[in-house]
């Protein structure tokens, strides 16, 4: 049973945009009833098919990592969190509708992943500003999600959805806004059903079938007790 | 005529005061937040404003800028306006927004707000019932009854914050305390913080298989519905759900686990960067700061169990008492009216910033630490109430820091207040809060360094 192979995705945003009730509602397919503060990071397991319904069908287990806190937390909790990046196959970006801010800082939230990930590219370990050339050859697949559909009202969710559709666009992801607490939106046929599965056979073919050389996978990267410019020198 | 010029340099402050109110709302408290409701930061902005205005008062009167009797009006006006702020609009908004969050109670929303605010009021009344704050011949509507209450209140929150200041400052600044933490102490809990991820995983999994298993078999794990559906759920439980329960409960616990062990990584971080530092030229200079505080602090503690004791309360200033020093014993000749007049005013000022800046900084942190975006507006107004009342006793406390002649407008304004039983009650607060805070950090100190000592 745990013999299958897995993959590791993190969920990332901000405080109170759902990540919890999305992951519970990606593994366990129900809603999750009392969701309350993630402190660290908390875990949780989806079995999915890859390639459902072809001859090359095959079952991984898809690890979601939901990292709780947020991006102005203070640095010494900032390095707590960089444990949990490494070795990350795939990123969803979970973004509150009724937010603007949680929008805004998902930039925050993606630089700091990928700035710590295990795929070396050269990338200059900036300050945390967003650097837009960095997401053109970003290599690991990115999702966003939008929450809390339910609560915008008819009359605004136009513009909302243009607003997301160019974030979306931005991170070079698929998009998907629905609402936590309803299981329909990721009804098995649905649209969202379809985006999640393409999303989750791209993160497993770019970790098992990618015949790029750059990809080391489960290669710990640590820069964060100095060193890193040397470390970065063998991998050119 | 010169009263217009008066009011009209008063109302450009308020309005200076609003703004800044107004910034630090904006970029410092809510920088995460989306503002949607303005009426809190209004609100804010407005509290910080007539508080800062009395403060400003104050020091006019040092000055003597203004003329005496627009200066009297205004303190009038603003004690009026700032004391129906905390005592009506600011709890009546609170209790809104609480009833705004709770889905149920939304359609009536105002009835169960005034209900919420009613009982407010009584509770703020019967605040002073066991304190001898008062003459029973002023009437029930006086402001006297409403600052007597406000100033208890407020005087405990002030000691309660000096107490805990006092001690704690001097712990952060000095490097005495600080835990020797290496590389790796941290490098071994991370590695203990992946371990128990890794084990919550590999449960989750096999959780996970069971359920599909179990559906894919036709066995539907839902709650069971109707009277039959019951019967069946306890005569035959299928073995697939028991399991579940049973790593439910490991996973649970070693959640919890990982939960300690993220934060004890957070903390051996943070003591990591304090100690690097605490080797920069900075962080030396706060080390000689912290020794220098630790010596005031002793001492006054040892002022306030003296005044306890003795049941003695100090009738001089520290200004007159000084300058009374220096010329009696040291024989300094100078003008002392001069003197105390300018010295008072640095020595006021220095006490206004640095309580109004150091109120800001902890109410931003504890902010930061407790707010979340559901709560953050009743959080945001729960402050706006206490930064008032912290400002207006502080405008009583600080009564005696003065000399005589610029007490008397406090005195006027503020009525015919116990002045002498809000000093004690400081002095009896301060003396619980400093001690407690001393146990809390010994406590706190003690127990870390046992669980990162590397063998």
């Amino acid at each position: 049973m745990a013999s299958l192979d897995r993959v590791k995705v993190l969920v990332l945003g901000d405080s109170g945009v759902g990540k919890s009730s999305l992951v519970h509602l990606l593994c366990q397919n129900q809603v999750l009833g009392n969701p309350s503060w993630t402190v660290g990071c908390s875990v949780d397991v989806r079995v999915h098919d890859y390639k459902e319904g072809t001859p090359e069908e095959k079952t991984y287990y898809i690890e979601l990592w939901d990292v709780g806190g947020s991006v102005g937390s203070a640095s010494s909790v900032k390095s707590t969190r960089a444990v949990f990046y490494n070795s990350v196959n795939g990123i969803i970006l979970v973004h509150d509708l009724t937010n603007k801010k949680s929008s805004q800082n998902l930039n925050r939230w993606s630089s700091e992943a990928l700035n710590r990930d295990s795929v070396p590219t050269g990338v200059l370990v900036t300050n945390g500003d967003y650097d837009r050339e960095q997401f053109a050859e970003n290599q690991i697949p990115l999702l966003v999600i939008g929450t809390k559909l339910d609560q915008i009202h008819d009359t605004k969710r136009h513009e909302v959805l243009i607003r997301t559709a160019f974030l979306a666009e931005d991170f070079n992801a698929e998009e998907i806004n629905l609402d936590c607490t309803n299981p329909r939106y990721l009804a098995a046929g649905s649209s969202n059903a379809v985006k999640l599965s393409r999303f989750f056979d791209k993160v497993i073919e770019k970790r098992y079938f990618s015949r790029d050389s750059n990809q080391i996978p489960g290669f710990p990267d640590r820069k964060r007790f100095g060193g890193g410019t040397l470390k970065n020198l063998h991998y050119d | 005529m010169s009263f217009l010029i008066d009011s009209s340099i008063m109302i450009t402050s308020q309005v200076l005061f609003f703004g800044f109110g107004w910034l630090f709302f904006m970029h410092q408290l809510f920088k995460d937040y989306e503002v949607r409701q303005y009426v809190v930061q209004v609100i804010f902005s407005v509290t910080f404003a007539f508080s800062c205005t009395m403060f400003e008062l104050i020091i006019f009167e040092i000055l003597g800028v203004l003329n005496s009797s627009s200066r009297y009006f205004h303190w009038k006006m603003n004690l009026c306006i700032i004391l129906l702020i905390l005592v009506f609009m600011v709890p009546f908004y609170i209790g809104y927004f609480i009833v705004s969050n709770i889905r149920l109670l939304h359609k009536q929303r105002l009835l169960f707000s005034c209900l919420l605010w009613l009982t407010f009021m009584y509770f703020f009344w019967k605040l002073g019932d066991p304190f001898p704050i008062l003459s029973p011949k002023h009437g029930i509507l006086s402001i006297e009854q409403l600052i007597s209450r406000v100033g208890v209140i407020g005087v405990t929150l002030v000691a309660l914050l000096s107490g805990f200041g006092a001690v704690n400052c001097p712990y952060t600044y000095m490097s005495y305390f600080l835990r020797n933490v290496t590389d790796i102490d941290i490098l071994a809990l991370e590695r203990r913080l992946l371990q128990t991820m890794d084990m919550i995983i590999s449960k989750k999994k096999r959780m996970a298989m069971t359920r599909r298993t179990m559906f894919q078999k036709g066995e539907i794990h839902n709650k069971p519905s109707g009277f039959w559906g019951m019967i069946k759920s306890v005569t035959t439980s299928a073995p697939g759900s028991e399991n579940l329960t049973l790593i439910q409960q490991e996973v649970d616990a070693l959640e919890e686990l990982s939960r300690q062990l993220f934060l004890e990584t957070a903390d051996l971080y943070a003591t990591k960067e304090r100690i690097e530092y605490s080797k920069t030229f900075k962080g030396k200079y706060f080390n000689f700061l912290g020794y220098f505080f630790s010596i005031y602090c002793v001492w006054k503690i040892f002022m306030a169990t003296i005044n306890i004791v003795f049941d003695r309360v100090g009738k001089t200033d520290p200004v007159t008492r000084g300058i009374e020093i220096t010329v009696n014993y040291l024989g300094i000749q100078f003008d002392v009216k001069f003197w105390s007049q300018h010295i008072s005013f640095i020595l006021v000022g220095i006490i206004i910033v640095t309580s109004i800046r150091g109120l800001l900084i902890t109410l931003t942190k504890f902010f930061y630490a407790i707010s979340s975006s559901k709560s953050s507006n009743v959080i945001v107004l729960l402050l706006a109430q206490i930064m008032g009342m912290y400002f207006v006793s502080s405008v009583l406390l600080i009564r005696m820091s003065m000399p005589l002649e610029y007490r008397t407008i406090i005195t006027e304004v503020l009525g015919e207040l116990q002045f002498n039983f809000y000093h004690r009650w400081f002095d009896v607060i301060f003396l619980v809060s400093a001690l407690s805070s001393i146990l809390f950090l010994y406590l706190a100190h003690k127990q870390a360094p046992e669980k990162h000592m590397t063998p």
